[in-house]
């Protein structure tokens, strides 16, 4: 019995998959918070569907494929709020024209080639047991380094978050720090990409997130709880998904979004208990 | 000239919004341990005066100059600014506290814990507005008198050096106007510069010590009394009531 439980953690491979499923569910929630409240759910969409300009780039190139996405996602990321504050249009359609005529540019350059050889489903879907140690480090790295960022500027972020106005009147500089929160948020996307793809990359900026807004009233909690669920939703999925033998990816985001209804419905009883008493 | 008596000087100043101009050659100075009450109609400019001079929107042309310098080169904490409650999404997980200790946000760096006299700010913030005992109550259960109540709270608790309202009186009831009033009189009376923007422009001589006119252009300015017999403020008043009228 126990080792059947214990079975997923017997290859190698498998093992950098739960790592690689603890570092990216641990970040996208956290990020996620700030999704959430700052109403930015498309972008986590947008900018990886961008991304994919960069990889097609990276091919062509032959040049790693995080190297492109990477640049790719961090310039968008800057152009969507350049566009936004200079040009004084609404950030879901800076980011929706902006998404879409990356992602165009990405498929313009791939049907240009004849014999096109790159495995870009598992950039659509993510392939997170194709975690090489590599790909480990990178993720890792880069996962530091937003959670870092996410130190230095847990005030302002939390400040410019609830009220940007007064927070730039107060010299605290809204417009740096949603620059580097996109940035953030760019960075965080390219780690998800690989072991949950393109397609599902927005379901964990949100929904853990979301899930645990539901549950809690104060900041930190929030961002905390959000944290646990993501850890939870990436690490059970993947378990889940070996013995399902589904895709891991799929089972990550199913699992995310059966907590977030499960979220929804403490709330409900919540809400009816404390009108009842 | 600026003299060191000078809070906040504006020159000349011309704000537009793409081909809408906002302002059109606005200049008003005010001085430490002075009100400003800024009154006229919609859209006259009152607020984007307010916004200017917290550094949030660019002069086409003319300056704004706060303690000597663009208000964007002040140092962070400076400059409190107060809009009106409809500003933010009060279901933001917060608390009443938790948005009071905002205003001690500018001036602490990343390292710095939120020190006891940080708490001790944020205490004395909520006191004075006599918000205390709803402390840990979370923002969305609070009244649009308590929401307002909050945002001043948290620019008390910034402890800044100049101090802008906008509109803190709409919406209100009579109560807690009068505990504002007393509350930014005794701000000003301490040598803080306050300046205001009103719809309500009875007992104008009881909060301000200056009153500014304002329809793009500045129609009257001086203390409450001269600007009453000069007349351009008649023509203002009954416009306002009209509004209001028009509102209910």
């Amino acid at each position: 019995m126990i080792d059947a439980l214990l079975a997923p953690f017997q290859y190698e491979f498998m093992q950098r998959a739960f790592v690689a499923a603890l570092a990216v569910g641990l970040l996208c929630s956290t990020m996620g918070t700030y999704v959430v409240l700052r109403k930015l759910s498309f972008i986590g969409d947008g900018i990886a569907h961008a991304s994919f300009a960069g990889i097609v780039i990276a091919y062509l190139r032959g040049v790693d494929y995080y190297v492109g996405a990477a640049i790719v996602a961090v310039v968008t990321a800057l152009g969507i709020g350049f566009v936004h504050r200079r040009g004084r249009i609404s950030l879901d359609t800076t980011i929706g024209v902006l998404f879409t005529g990356a992602f165009a540019l990405g498929v313009f350059l791939m049907s240009r080639q004849k014999n096109y050889a790159v495995d870009l489903q598992s950039f659509l879907f993510g392939d997170i047991l194709g975690v090489g140690a590599n790909d480990l480090w990178l993720i890792l790295g880069l996962g530091i380094a937003v959670g870092i960022a996410t130190i230095v500027l847990f005030r302002g972020l939390l400040y410019t978050s609830f009220d940007p106005v007064v927070a730039d009147a107060s010299g605290l500089h809204s417009g740096r720090i949603e620059y580097a929160l996109l940035v953030m948020l760019a960075l965080t996307i390219i780690v998800a990409l690989q072991s949950v793809g393109i397609v599902l990359v927005a379901a964990l900026l949100v929904t853990p997130a979301a899930a645990a807004y539901q549950l809690t009233s104060r900041f930190a909690p929030m961002m905390a709880l959000a944290a646990a669920l993501g850890v939870t939703s990436t690490v059970g999925g993947l378990y889940l998904s070996y013995f399902l033998r589904g895709s891991s990816g799929a089972t990550i985001v199913l699992l995310a979004t059966v907590i977030f209804f499960g979220a929804l419905g403490i709330k409900q009883v919540r809400t009816f208990s404390a009108r009842r008493a | 000239m600026t003299e060191a008596s000078d809070a906040v000087v504006v020159s000349d100043l011309v704000v537009r919004y793409d081909r809408t101009v906002a302002l059109d050659g606005a200049s008003v100075t005010v001085r430490f341990g002075e009100a400003l009450g800024i009154v006229g109609p919609n859209g006259s400019g009152k607020s984007t005066l307010l916004k200017t001079i917290a550094g949030l929107l660019q002069p086409a042309s003319g300056s704004v100059n706060v303690l000597g310098m663009p208000p964007k080169r002040l140092p962070p904490g400076t400059i409190a600014y107060v809009p009106q409650i409809e500003a933010v999404d009060w279901s933001f997980p917060a608390s009443v506290w938790d948005v009071v200790a905002m205003g001690r946000f500018p001036r602490l760096r990343f390292w710095t814990t939120f020190s006891r006299a940080d708490r001790a700010a944020v205490e004395h913030a909520l006191v004075s507005v006599g918000m205390a005992n709803l402390r840990d109550r979370h923002i969305s259960q609070l009244s649009g008198g308590q929401q307002q109540r909050v945002f001043v709270a948290r620019a008390i608790a910034q402890e800044p050096r100049l101090l802008l309202l906008d509109e803190p009186t709409t919406g209100v009831d009579a109560a807690t106007e009068e505990s504002l009033r007393v509350l930014v009189r005794s701000l000003v009376d301490a040598g803080l510069p306050v300046l205001m923007t009103t719809h309500d422009l009875d007992r104008v001589e009881q909060w301000f010590d200056k009153l500014l006119v304002l329809d793009r252009r500045v129609l009257a300015y001086g203390t409450p009394n001269e600007v009453v017999e000069s007349g351009s403020y008649a023509s203002i008043r009954e416009h306002a009531h009209t509004h209001r009228h028009m509102r209910t």
